[in-house]
């Protein structure tokens, strides 16, 4: 025991820091790729980009080894200072930055700028593994569940504030660590939801439902809000029966009203069904205040929301998000086919993939990312050059070798015997799985391009200290774990 | 704690199932990209790669003796990058390239113009003017530094040393959307230069060379960075073959002199070799004035031209042969037997039967064939073709005689196309019996086609054809198809340019035919093709038409050992020893000697200054 609270090293899961070294490899060669200018040598000078990323990855080696050497009975106790530290360099932050495209998150530290904002996830996630691991505490109760969400949304909205959304959104990963500690899966499968609606509502706005004076989106949308709260009535409350009443209502209502705009006067359909869905609210409601059956009160509240997102979603679009954003959402859907601008971007970067083929055309023969075809072809769209460089076979592999990484982070979370380390590990896994969702699903035109970086591959020292921050304070916390059985 | 873990913990498969879930569907995004669909590849490659021609030298063309007619001169085009062009002193500018400030603005607009300039970049470099020759632009480019973002491409126009030849040699011009769509090779792209008339376009392949190509990378904003894979798949470009001519620059020069003023075409073979050692079409032009940017207007006002002096009437022009086509009819005639070299025929001022009539000159009757041929009678080969076509016994019908008889034109050489290589060349015509057939309806005979027995009627030559004959007759019974190309530089020459082509009648009778030529220069109808020093054959030719006779002869030199044949037809002429005559003996002295006497350079000078006026009747 002795020896092993004094070199934690040896404690420490070497399958995650393999994993950790291999990604970092491949993500600078992936740098020296995209950087790489024809006919240039030098790979080492600080003058270039990979000369400087090595000095990164020379850092974050020397974190990471640092983190592992030091005792870890402090991470807990420091946990809130750390998180409120961070919050108030969050808040000083769009004040002291300098605008860079429209972003105020990159402070100037003199020899190097560094953006707070990554590592910040590090401290909110020991915030909020500290707040769970709390005696007593349950995410069923509505009072905790608001402190653990206010220490997220905290964040969140500071980060908003220095016009980096991307990195804001990244903070919704730790829904994914809620659902894992007993968030009731609902809440998860409205944001699902939410995500379905807003998606079909806004591209197919401007369709009109032939024979009627209906939008298709807004017709679709109705409908699954109408389809969820039948399913959620079936799965949470059977015994009242009113899947089967909110059903046959529902059959008819839709095949009297499409038959009247039809063949008799045309008119919106979706009032119709707009009705149906408040009524269901309103009978969910009213069985709820008279039989005191709190599910029926939240199934009628998620039927209600839903409603209400479906009309606030447009006005969202087109008045809270940034211009830039609408756009790129607009490109993503399909609605706006300007490849020149927005679109541009996701073109060129699926063209720069779709010519590697199944091999790739080798290292440094990228011709797409090196001739600069590819914007930003070193940080966010650094899996372009991976794509077109190593193929099918190398992006595959660094997926699998992030997938490795996740499930091994999951394995390592459930041994914890700790709920702290628990909702720490799950928190890391979470954001790790966040970024490369968004990421990678960004660059091969999937996901919005929202800006977030691929971890551990990306140009940039922020980045890569953040997340070796994140993974070595996890991995040190793992090492010394049986020393709290 | 303990119990919220084991309630939980089972959703660690959902969040582990989500990641891989994700991965999933990520990877099988990368197999339809990378893997199903090749679009992709083709959108990277057209991006990331320009492929930067390399123009090969173009060959030059030289005559027999080595010396250059057609060479490439440098020429300029200056370029212009938008995106870098910037406080340039347009006034300055303007003067030096001799603009106005107008087209200069016009210019501009038309760079940035998509519609007219469909790849227009602001990052690469346009094309601001093209082909600015060598002297106007040394003045521009002391000024160069001045000229923010201008630049200047070097590329070469074709320029010919002297006035002449500009049938044979041809000239290039930019491609046409007709040859760019025929090019099935897609050798060729819009804006190249190919080969229009004469050499030029006959030895394209040989000349262009072929096209090198680099592959340069370039980046998002059309700037070159590099070559791709360091030039491994970089090709060289191949310089074009240099062309030896066959013709003499000199004697080529002669025979468009004493061409000036008329309608008409001189051609000249070396027999043995089938060499073109000039030919001569007029009225002519500069192949000077084909070159460069005013091209395609010269060339319109040329097509325009009512004499045509775009027309090369020695392969494009189809004449009565006349008297030189006797010839043709007593080696027919010998060969089939229906004559031999004794039997006489009557001429009293022509040839009279069955009340047809076909006129001659005075000359003693009756006449066998070397006088015949010496003084040209046509009541000979009138006689000579009634009895062949008439020889039912021998030929069944004057239908296989007839097809007989069109054999061996053929095989002379007429009627189809020798196989110059030259674009554009006519074949002329020699009627077969289908043709008299349909003309008559069947109803004819030896008297109803008689004049073709003597080069009029229906049968026509080209100039060519008839130098080939004269060329037949020099080598007694094979010609090699005429060609302007003596040699091409580490290449061979068609084979057909160097076999023997037999004509099917024997060389004895070929002796004959030469015989009766040279009778006619000794003291027959051209007696003024005489040459001291050397045994001068000849026939002269006066083909009746619609106007004035045309002129012709034909002939070789020296007898024995010829060296040159030549024809001369002049249009309009009149007799054949007005101008054919003169004219050749001219031609043949110059090849012969080198050069002219003082008194055949007086009578070339004279004959220079010889005008004949043509109506303005369609020609």
């Amino acid at each position: 025991m002795l020896q092993e609270t004094k070199f934690p090293l040896f404690k420490a899961d070497w399958v995650v820091i393999l994993l950790y070294v291999t990604l970092l490899v491949c993500g600078w060669f992936s740098i020296c790729g995209a950087t790489h200018e024809i006919g240039d040598t030098n790979f080492f000078d600080w003058e270039v980009r990979t000369g400087k990323q090595l000095v990164w990855i020379g850092c974050a080696f020397t974190l990471g080894f640092v983190i592992l050497m030091t005792d870890d009975k402090y991470y807990d106790t420091l946990a809130d200072l750390f998180y409120w530290g961070m919050m108030v360099v969050l808040l000083v932050t769009p004040f002291v930055a300098k605008d860079i495209k429209g972003s105020r998150s990159w402070v100037n530290l003199g020899f190097c700028n560094v953006q707070p904002a990554e590592f910040a996830k590090c401290a909110t996630a020991l915030a909020v593994a500290k707040l769970i691991n709390q005696y007593g505490f349950s995410l069923n109760d509505m009072r905790n569940f608001a402190k653990a969400a206010g220490l997220i949304l905290l964040p969140l909205v500071l980060i908003i504030m220095q016009r980096e959304t991307g990195s804001a959104l990244v903070y919704l990963a730790f829904f994914l660590m809620f659902y894992r500690e007993g968030m009731p899966g609902c809440i998860l499968f409205t944001a699902v939801a939410a995500v379905a609606y807003f998606v079909v509502g806004i591209r197919y706005g401007d369709t009109e439902l032939p024979g009627t004076l209906a939008s298709v989106g807004e017709f679709a949308v109705l409908i699954m809000i109408w389809l969820f709260t039948i399913g959620m009535v079936r799965v949470y409350a059977p015994k009242t029966g009113f899947d089967k009443l909110y059903a046959q209502t529902g059959v008819a209502v839709i095949a009297v009203s499409l038959a009247v705009s039809h063949f008799v006067v045309p008119f919106d359909v979706s009032w119709a069904l707009l009705a149906l869905c408040l009524f269901a609210t309103g009978h969910l409601t009213w069985h709820w205040l008279a039989q005191r059956l709190n599910v029926c009160l939240l199934i009628a509240l998620f039927t209600l929301g839903s409603t209400a997102f479906l009309y606030t979603a447009d006005f969202a679009l087109n008045n809270i998000l940034e211009p830039h954003q609408r756009e790129r959402i607009q490109v993503l859907l399909g609605m706006n086919e300007d490849n020149r601008n927005a679109g541009y971007n996701v073109n060129q970067s699926k063209i720069a993939i779709g010519s590697g083929g199944l091999e790739g055309k080798g290292f440094m023969n990228g011709t797409q990312t090196k001739l600069k075809y590819v914007p930003e072809q070193d940080t966010d769209f650094i899996f372009c050059t991976v794509g077109e460089e190593q193929g099918f076979l190398g992006s595959a592999g660094v997926l699998l070798l992030f997938l490795f990484l996740i499930l091994r982070l999951i394995h390592l979370s459930e041994r914890q015997s700790s709920t702290f380390g628990r909702v720490y590990g799950y928190s890391v896994l979470s954001i790790l799985l966040f970024h490369v969702f968004i990421n990678v699903g960004m660059v091969m035109g999937l996901t919005p391009v929202i800006g977030i970086p691929l971890p551990f591959f990306s140009y940039g020292g922020s980045s890569l200290w953040g997340f070796t921050l994140m993974l070595f304070i996890f991995l040190r916390i793992d090492a010394g774990r049986k020393r709290r059985l | 704690m303990s119990t919220s873990k084991n309630l939980f913990e089972i959703r660690k498969f959902v969040i582990g199932g989500v990641a891989t879930g994700i991965v999933l569907v990520y990877m099988l995004r990368l197999f339809t990209l990378q893997l199903w669909s090749d679009d992709y590849k083709k959108n990277a490659d057209s991006n990331a790669f320009r492929k930067d021609i390399q123009y090969p030298s173009r060959g030059l063309i030289m005559d027999r003796k080595g010396r250059i007619l057609v060479y490439n001169e440098p020429s300029y085009n200056i370029m212009v990058v938008m995106q870098e062009q910037r406080g340039v002193d347009t006034l300055d500018f303007c003067q030096t390239v001799g603009i106005s400030r107008e087209e200069y603005e016009q210019r501009m607009a038309d760079i940035k113009d998509p519609n007219k300039n469909p790849g227009y970049s602001r990052y690469t470099p346009q094309l601001f003017m093209a082909q600015i020759p060598a002297e106007e632009f040394s003045q521009f480019r002391e000024k160069l530094f001045r000229f923010k973002g201008f630049s200047v491409e070097k590329r070469s126009i074709r320029q010919y040393s002297c006035n002449m030849g500009a049938h044979i040699l041809g000239d290039v011009g930019e491609i046409s959307q007709k040859e760019l769509e025929a090019d099935s090779g897609r050798y060729y792209k819009s804006g190249d230069f190919i080969g229009k008339l004469g050499v030029e376009r006959s030895y394209e392949k040989q000349l262009r060379g072929v096209k090198g190509m680099r592959i340069m990378l370039r980046d998002v904003h059309g700037r070159t960075q590099g070559h791709y894979q360091d030039g491994k798949y970089d090709q060289q470009a191949v310089p074009g073959k240099n062309l030896t001519l066959g013709l003499d620059k000199d004697l080529q020069e002669l025979a468009e002199r004493l061409l000036k003023g008329k309608l008409g075409a001189i051609v000249a073979l070396e027999p043995k070799t089938g060499e073109v050692l000039c030919m001569a079409s007029s009225p002519t032009y500069d192949p000077r004035i084909m070159v460069g940017r005013d091209r395609g207007k010269n060339h319109q006002i040329m097509s325009r031209d009512p004499m045509k002096p775009l027309l090369n009437r020695a392969i494009m022009g189809t004449y009565p042969p006349g008297s030189t086509f006797k010839i043709t009819q007593a080696l027919v005639g010998l060969q089939e037997g229906i004559i031999d070299p004794n039997i006489s025929f009557p001429c009293h001022h022509g040839f009279n039967y069955k009340g047809l009539h076909v006129g001659c000159h005075g000359h003693g009757s009756p006449i066998n064939l070397v006088p015949a041929i010496g003084t040209s009678c046509n009541s000979y080969f009138c006689w000579n073709l009634f009895r062949m076509l008439s020889n039912k016994h021998k030929y069944g019908s004057v239908q296989a005689a007839m097809t007989k008889w069109k054999d061996y034109m053929v095989a002379m050489g007429y009627g189809y196309k020798l196989g110059i290589d030259l674009p554009g060349e006519k074949r002329g015509m020699i009627p077969n019996a289908d043709y008299y057939d349909k003309a008559y309806r069947r109803s004819w005979n030896g008297l109803t086609v008689i004049s073709i027995a003597i080069g009029q009627g229906e049968v026509t030559a080209t100039p060519l054809q008839i130098a080939n004959l004269a060329a037949t007759v020099a080598n007694r019974g094979y010609y090699v198809v005429p060609h302007v190309v003596r040699a091409v530089q580490d290449g061979k020459l068609d084979p057909i340019y160097y076999e023997k082509k037999y004509t099917g009648v024997d060389r004895r009778w070929y002796e004959y035919a030469a015989a009766g030529m040279r009778k006619a220069v000794l003291d027959g109808t051209c007696r003024g093709a005489n040459l001291p020093g050397y045994e001068v054959c000849g026939k002269t030719g006066t083909a009746q038409n619609r106007g004035h006779d045309h002129s012709a002869f034909m002939g070789f030199a020296p007898m024995n050992d010829p060296r040159i044949a030549v024809a001369v037809y002049v249009e309009n002429g009149g007799f054949g020893n007005v101008y054919g005559v003169p004219i050749g003996a001219l031609i043949m002295e110059q090849y012969l000697n080198g050069k002219l006497s003082e008194a055949s350079m007086k009578k070339a000078e004279h004959f220079e200054n010889m005008h004949i006026k043509y109506g303005d009747y369609e020609r």
